[in-house]
């Protein structure tokens, strides 16, 4: 039932009593761009559908998109994809008993950041280049 | 209960074990990754799609997603991706939510926000696909 008064017993210790460590903000950091992605796809989905009515209403879309502010949310949109595959292809290695020592799960948690990073980088420049 | 064990040889410790506290044992668990796995490379091809996309006018864009491998591609990301982010989002739900009601309520507009989505892609990509 819920509790009207204020705790009158130790709780148990929640997040904000800890120092934050790479494995913690990385953990969040999946969650965080899991749920981002689940809203993104709306980006998706709104370009496709704005594709198959016709010239006009892509050329809305591409307006948008095509803004400062659309291509930062595409950059943005592009990382969280990538951060959590990345995330996702750390828990397979996890899933197999592997990588939970103290130094591969430090490793492990630097390594998501920055390939997660360098792809998006990766596709910028693809992205200038092409 | 009762009722089962006379129709089944199973015994009622057998029925239960391994499934926890859900009820679906590792049914949750195996569809996220088994979705996950399929992401990966689906989600690479997406990327590079979506890249050849920027570089196009209308024209050029619909004859791109038109082309039956890119529209196939795209459609495998649409299926996995979706069932994958609803597995998700139902966990985020289920961690933060403790309200039964609002629970629920989430719990199915989840469902519906992926069908949703999952739908009207599938539907934009094979009506591009077709009409060509």
């Amino acid at each position: 039932m819920a509790r009207t008064g204020p705790a009158e017993r130790p709780l148990s210790p929640h997040l904000q009593i800890y120092k934050p460590s790479i494995t913690m903000v990385m953990s969040i950091l999946h969650r965080i761009t899991g749920a981002a992605l689940f809203f993104g796809t709306l980006l998706l989905v709104i370009a496709l559908v704005a594709l198959a009515s016709g010239s006009s209403a892509y050329g809305t879309v591409q307006a948008i998109y095509g803004s400062f502010l659309g291509k930062l949310v595409l950059f943005g949109y592009t990382w969280a994809l990538f951060h959590h595959m990345c995330g996702g292809i750390r828990h397979f290695v996890w899933d197999t008993g592997a990588g939970l020592e103290r130094g591969t799960r430090m490793k492990l948690a630097w390594g998501t950041l920055f390939a997660s990073l360098g792809m998006t980088v990766l596709a910028f420049v693809a992205y200038l280049a092409g | 209960m009762s009722q089962q064990s006379s129709t089944s040889l199973r015994t009622p410790l057998g029925r239960v074990r391994g499934l926890g506290a859900a009820k679906s044992g590792t049914d949750h668990f195996w569809k996220s990754r088994v979705t996950a796995v399929a992401n990966v490379p689906l989600t690479i091809a997406f990327v590079v799609i979506m890249l050849m996309l920027s570089k196009r006018d209308y024209a050029g864009a619909v004859k791109l997603v038109g082309q039956p491998l890119v529209a196939i591609l795209l459609l495998l990301f649409i299926g996995s991706a979706t069932y994958h982010m609803r597995l998700g989002m139902q966990v985020i739900i289920e961690d933060y939510v403790h309200s039964e009601g609002k629970k629920v309520a989430l719990l199915m507009l989840n469902t519906f926000f992926a069908i949703a989505v999952g739908l009207a892609s599938a539907y934009a990509i094979l009506k591009i696909g077709f009409a060509g």
